[in-house]
């Protein structure tokens, strides 16, 4: 399992939950199983999210490993100029 | 990506040759986006709103369309309203859509109703006053805060998405909140807790060069697009969708760029040029005056902010709270989540909460200006810190040190860091001549640190070895930065040929696999990246084909100083075989030989820098000088030093404009006053000290070489440095940018 850490505005769409636990191998799995879990969340989902993997912030890419007891957290998209 | 094959120790990457492109631009022979025209040419021009919010009752085109010099009139009716509005990417064509040609409403002061094609650039320009429009006049809003309130004009029903809390007004379309700790308890800890509020003006990126373009679409649905733009990729994707065309039948060519600093990423008048020539059945040209390019392309967010920060005594920042809210124009977008995530980035926080609005109002559609949202954020929170540390009687640079992130700190937006260079651009500050040269009386030193996150994105190039061993590389990011030298410095660091026989080529997207747009500062992260691997593709054949003519093993070769030699004694004696060797005998050992890459490399890393300044302040006339200026920031690794100290210089020169006199000054009737660079005033030449710049090297260890996005970091820190130079100087908290001549005078006035 993967503990996932949201940004705290989305704790209105989980429950109250800031930390989600899903089973997932990639980046792609993760935000599959976040709204398998929490239907609410395709919504910030939709409108674009990058996930930090121990620090390295994955701007898009839905196939990046997620390795065993990593720390994950959830971001919105990066934009840039 | 895992990237195990770092490389440390270099021969081309880290000196400074001259830039490619650089006899082109100073003899006039590169070609920007006006300079093109075509058989049967016809030249655009846009008809714009003279109202802040009107809806349009009724547009009669048809005096225009029977003016003899006339040959196209279009409005909204002629683009594709076939997307759909909804959240996402398909969400963001239907703004651009609505940016590029109004429909039922005109949103802001400029903004375009309708456009003729004329066989001339004056008839056309006449021609739009043949164009009768019927408007209904709506109440309007161009400032931030009263956007939010409760009686404000409201633009458009609807556009607020999921994460907007019941309640608010319908202005503000995107809520962001994050942090850690508890951030009450940590203000009960602090020994003083100081909470104010500040304010930023929209400013322009500024670039020298006008938008430009030149579009021919046939009836069958194919196209050709020229056009000054950060992204040629992303020009094509979102002209075929607002035209209703397939995205390959459109070939975008990007010219060379004068400037775009995040303001070239979208498209204006390109769907405009397209649609014309559609009607027209001839190639059209559309080429903005500046007063256009004030009016109708992006500035960046103007901000309202309100930050509140404890601190111990001894320096320790006990919490920290900001809220910032940014006002993006007529549609959804401006950044108050990069705001909020960016702010507090560069301290180690046990307690921090941030919150950031996107409100809308009548003014353009916002656009990317380096590091989107950073620079407003960081004004407001180093303005606290340094007059926390004037309280308290500490040093700056000792009060960030003793707070900075480093590897292993909890970001103030979530996640861990891996290594950065933040403390070693605030220890080479603090041992910086500058930091300890004595100010003269009526002069104030101001510091501040800065962060921004850097971006990979969607990458591909090319590159092709020639049979007298030079190499040409394709590339798909417009060079807004000197990156044609930096990429041909890492191909020549991996081929191991000069410099000099490498050329660089920004590709057309009919010749090259997708790129994203030049920004985020990624082009010499990703796109350097993926030149080093395409160059490395190119290495492996250049091998085999030695290994081959040797009858060994292809992995009993490898490529030293741009030779093929032996791998090992036990390889065979053979010697070595130069690149250009291997090259003339390509056509007959195996066929041309060339190299690839396509990813979206993921592995941009953060970027902090810290910036000194001090300023000296007339009390007469509260005219602000920068007296001496200096940058220091990581880059990773600079692959070719000049460029890079070129973004740092170019980062504070903008922030000097941002800090001291750039604004967009908006009248009662909602109209800008200031649309000329005669009373948009950006610095010139005379208004800058020397910058001067110290490049710190902390390799990313998400680069074979190391490198960080250098492009837009440097525009973090100055609005806050300036700042505090600037109050320390006056002896009054400056709050409010731009610190104008007359917002000073009135400062000093009300200190007493």
């Amino acid at each position: 399992m993967v503990d996932v850490h949201l940004w705290s505005g989305l704790r209105s769409l989980t429950g109250g939950q800031q930390v989600v636990a899903v089973e997932a191998k990639t980046t792609g799995d993760l935000l599959r199983e976040l709204v398998r879990a929490h239907p609410q969340l395709q919504a910030p989902i939709d409108a674009g999210v990058s996930i930090a993997i121990d620090g390295r912030v994955i701007a898009t890419g839905l196939t990046e490993p997620i390795p065993e007891g990593s720390e994950v957290f959830l971001m919105q998209r990066l934009r840039g100029g | 990506m895992a990237l195990d094959d770092r490389k440390s120790d270099f021969t081309f990457v880290g000196t400074r040759p001259n830039r490619p492109d650089g006899l082109d631009k100073v003899t006039g022979r590169a070609k920007f986006g006006a300079d093109i025209s075509a058989p049967g040419m016809l030249h655009g021009a846009i008809l714009r709103s003279p109202h802040a919010h009107a809806r349009i009752v009724k547009i009669d085109t048809s005096k225009a369309e029977a003016h003899k010099d006339v040959k196209a009139v279009v409005t909204r009716a002629d683009f594709s309203d076939k997307v759909e509005f909804k959240p996402g990417l398909s969400g963001e064509f239907w703004n651009v859509l609505e940016n590029v040609m109004a429909s039922d409403k005109a949103l802001y002061d400029g903004h375009a109703v309708a456009a003729v094609a004329a066989t001339s650039a004056l008839a056309a320009r006449d021609a739009l006053k043949l164009i009768e429009v019927e408007y209904e006049v709506l109440p309007h809003v161009t400032d931030v805060d009263k956007a939010m309130a409760p009686d404000a004009p409201i633009i458009r029903e609807g556009a607020a998405d999921y994460s907007v809390p019941e309640g608010m007004h319908p202005n503000v379309v995107r809520y962001h909140e994050s942090g850690h700790g508890d951030v009450d308890a940590g203000f009960a800890e602090a020994d003083l807790v100081i909470e104010d509020s500040f304010a930023t003006e929209a400013t322009h990126q500024g670039y020298i060069e006008p938008h430009a373009c030149m579009g021919s679409l046939g009836s069958d649905g194919k196209g050709e697009l020229w056009c000054t733009t950060q992204g040629h990729w992303i020009a094509q994707k979102t002209c075929a969708a607002l035209l209703g065309i397939e995205t390959s039948q459109l070939r975008v060519t990007a010219s060379e760029i004068g400037g775009g600093f995040g303001g070239k990423t979208t498209v204006f008048i390109e769907p405009v040029a397209l649609a014309l020539s559609r009607k027209a059945n001839r190639p059209v040209k559309i080429v903005m005056s500046r007063s256009e390019v004030f009016r109708a392309t992006g500035p960046t967010a103007s901000a309202s902010m309100d930050i509140k920060i404890g601190m111990k005594k001894d320096g320790t920042i006990t919490a920290a709270q900001g809220i910032f809210r940014l006002q993006g124009g007529a549609f959804p977008g401006a950044p108050g989540d990069m705001t909020a995530m960016c702010a507090f980035a560069p301290y180690n926080l046990t307690n921090v909460r941030q919150v950031g609005y996107d409100v809308m109002s009548n003014r353009p559609k916002q656009a990317a200006y380096r590091a989107p949202g950073a620079p407003m954020g960081a004004f407001a929170v180093e303005s606290v810190l340094d007059e926390l540390c004037n309280q308290l009687g500490l040093d700056p640079v000792d009060v960030r040190l003793k707070n900075a992130a480093h590897e292993g700190t909890k970001a103030s937006y979530g996640p861990t860091y891996e290594r950065i260079g933040l403390v070693e651009t605030l220890e080479a500050a603090k041992a910086h001549p500058h930091y300890s040269a004595p100010l003269k009386p009526g002069q104030g030193r101001g510091i501040s640190c800065g962060f921004w996150f850097n971006h990979g994105g969607e990458t591909s190039v090319s590159l092709a070895l020639s049979e007298d061993g030079s190499a040409q590389v394709m590339v798909g990011t417009p060079d807004i930065g000197g990156s044609r030298a930096s990429m041909a410095l890492m191909a020549a660091e991996v081929l191991g040929i000069p410099y000099e026989n490498i050329r660089v080529t920004v590709a057309d997207t009919a010749t090259l696999g997708y790129n994203d747009v030049s920004h985020g500062s990624r082009v010499t992260y990703a796109s350097g990246l993926a030149t080093i691997k395409a160059a490395r593709h190119a290495v492996e054949q250049l091998c085999a084909r030695a290994a081959a003519s040797w009858g060994i093993p292809a992995d009993a070769v490898k490529w030293e100083n741009g030779c093929a030699v032996p791998s090992g004694p036990n390889a065979g004696d053979f010697d070595p075989r130069p690149l250009a060797d291997i090259t003339a005998h390509m056509g007959a050992t195996g066929g041309p030989i060339s190299g690839h890459f396509e990813a979206t490399p993921e592995g941009a890393g953060v970027s902090f820098g810290t910036h000194i300044v001090d300023a000296e302040v007339d009390p007469e006339t509260g005219k602000t000088s920068i007296t001496r200026y200096t940058v220091i920031q990581d880059a990773g690794k600079a692959i070719h030093p000049t460029y890079v100290e070129g973004q740092y210089q170019g980062g504070a020169a903008q922030g000097i404009g941002w800090a001291l006199n750039e604004e967009y000054i908006y009248g009662d009737d909602g109209r800008l006053q200031n649309s000329i660079f005669l009373d948009y005033r950006i610095p010139v030449a005379s208004d800058l000290p020397m910058i001067d710049t110290v490049i710190v090297e902390v390799p990313n260890p998400g680069h074979p070489f190391g490198v960080r996005g250098v492009g837009e970091t440097g525009i973090v820190p100055p609005l806050a440095a300036i700042a505090n130079a600037v109050s320390n100087a006056a002896g009054v908290r400056m709050k409010q940018l731009p610190m104008s001549p007359p917002r000073i005078l009135a400062a000093l006035k009300d200190n007493g």
